[in-house]
């Protein structure tokens, strides 16, 4: 998008928000379901000019049983390692066609969009990839922290003591043994232009974010957190409250990262302690106290973490300036 | 009733099987998978729409008066809406069949 547009941009009022539906009615989604909440807030914030490219997964499945479609944007579903490389094939080729006069000159978005195993476990290296060429994109992550769409097995964005099909709990085992992988901050690590965290809870706040990745030239990338009460164990109607919980515990901070800038939106007050994010789902419920206290400690690490980057990249930026 | 739309000969496929009509899934009805239905008491709502904005199915519509409706064709019944709504406007009640 032009820069003047950019700067007009200033964030959706709540009581302006986008009212066309780009993911309509009638998918197949559970009841309840974080991952389509998340989807349908992303395609109101990006807006009907816009191609998507999405890869295997829950949201590829209830959107599209097969002789309907709940996209009201062109949608291309592609095998479960490569949105990322299909997402950058159709910027070149809008690209070249537009160079070559075969299309009207307009800025048309592409958007990629993949669950946790899509991106974590198979898909890392085509978006690593993708990243690192620069293509003009945003790839979206829609991280329910397993593979729910097979059955729920594990993946490696899974956290340390989740319940899972293929990482049981019993006398011997108390579920996944290694801890979730942070793919925002391998995003990161490619020194993209943005990077942003966000949860469906805070609906503003991600469309925003949204809307300022797909206005920035070159990637983006945004790893978002949709509560899935099917795999996680909760009530249907929890799903708000369970995310909820995520960030204000920790668990799963929202910050995003302009340029190598680092801004922390939420928690912005005190942990809340992360028993009551584990509590509330039955794929935490055999985790005694020695194990809650292991995942408070590593939470507060993480936090900690996250505010010296913040505070890193505030001292570097002017650092620089008087260089 | 949405079942019979969903099955299609393969004679009537598009060339690579591909959907040429934008949001038809609004043809397949997912409202009888409901057990609970959303009752809106319209006195205590302050038309605030964060049932609207939290439906993971765009279930609800907002009408004239700037209320927000639950259309009962799509409406799964999940209660994130009784469960959000800050006055409590929205109960949760079974399904009579």
């Amino acid at each position: 998008m032009m820069p003047a547009e950019e700067k007009a941009f200033k964030g959706l009022k709540a009581r302006e928000l986008p009212k066309e539906e780009l993911f309509t009615q009638g998918h197949r989604a559970c009841q309840g379901c974080g991952g389509a909440l998340a989807l349908r807030l992303v395609m109101k914030a990006v807006g009907n000019r816009v191609i998507v490219a999405n890869a295997t997964g829950c949201m590829e499945i209830i959107s599209s049983a097969f002789p309907q479609t709940a996209w009201e944007v062109p949608w291309i579903h592609v095998a479960f390692e490569n949105a990322a490389a299909v997402a950058s094939g159709i910027e070149s080729a809008l690209k070249a066609l537009m160079r070559k006069g075969r299309l009207k000159k307009e800025k048309i978005f592409v958007l990629a969009i993949a669950g946790d195993g899509g991106t974590a476990d198979i898909g890392l290296q085509a978006l690593s990839g993708a990243l690192e060429r620069g293509h003009d994109f945003v790839y979206v992550c829609i991280d329910n922290e397993a593979y729910m769409n097979t059955g729920i097995q594990r993946s490696s964005s899974t956290p340390f003591g989740a319940r899972t099909t293929t990482s049981p709990a019993g006398k011997k085992s108390i579920g996944q043994v290694t801890w979730k992988k942070n793919v925002a901050e391998i995003a990161m690590a490619h020194h993209i232009p943005y990077v942003a965290t966000v949860c469906p809870t805070y609906y503003q706040d991600m469309m925003n974010k949204v809307k300022k990745a797909i206005t920035t030239p070159g990637p983006a990338y945004i790893h978002c957190l949709a509560p899935c009460p099917t795999g996680w164990r909760c009530s249907p109607n929890l799903t708000i409250e369970v995310g909820r919980l995520a960030v204000e515990t920790g668990v799963f901070p929202l910050y995003e990262v302009t340029n190598g800038e680092c801004k922390i939106n939420y928690p912005h007050r005190r942990l809340k302690p992360v028993r009551e994010y584990l509590q509330l789902q039955g794929r935490f419920r055999h985790l005694t106290d020695k194990y809650i206290e292991i995942i408070q400690e590593r939470v507060k690490e993480e936090i900690a973490k996250l505010q010296a980057l913040e505070k890193f990249s505030s001292f570097y930026k002017n650092a620089l300036a008087n260089f | 009733m949405a079942k019979i739309d969903a099955i299609v000969s393969w004679k009537k496929l598009n060339l690579g099987a591909a959907i040429t009509e934008p949001g038809s899934a609004r043809q397949f009805l997912t409202g009888d998978w409901r057990t609970q239905r959303p009752i809106l008491n319209k006195e205590e709502c302050i038309r605030c729409g964060r049932c609207w904005i939290y439906c993971p199915e765009a279930a609800y519509n907002e009408d004239e008066e700037g209320y927000f409706i639950c259309d009962l064709n799509y409406c799964k019944g999940c209660g994130i809406c009784a469960q959000e709504c800050p006055v409590g406007a929205i109960t949760m009640t079974l399904e009579e069949t």
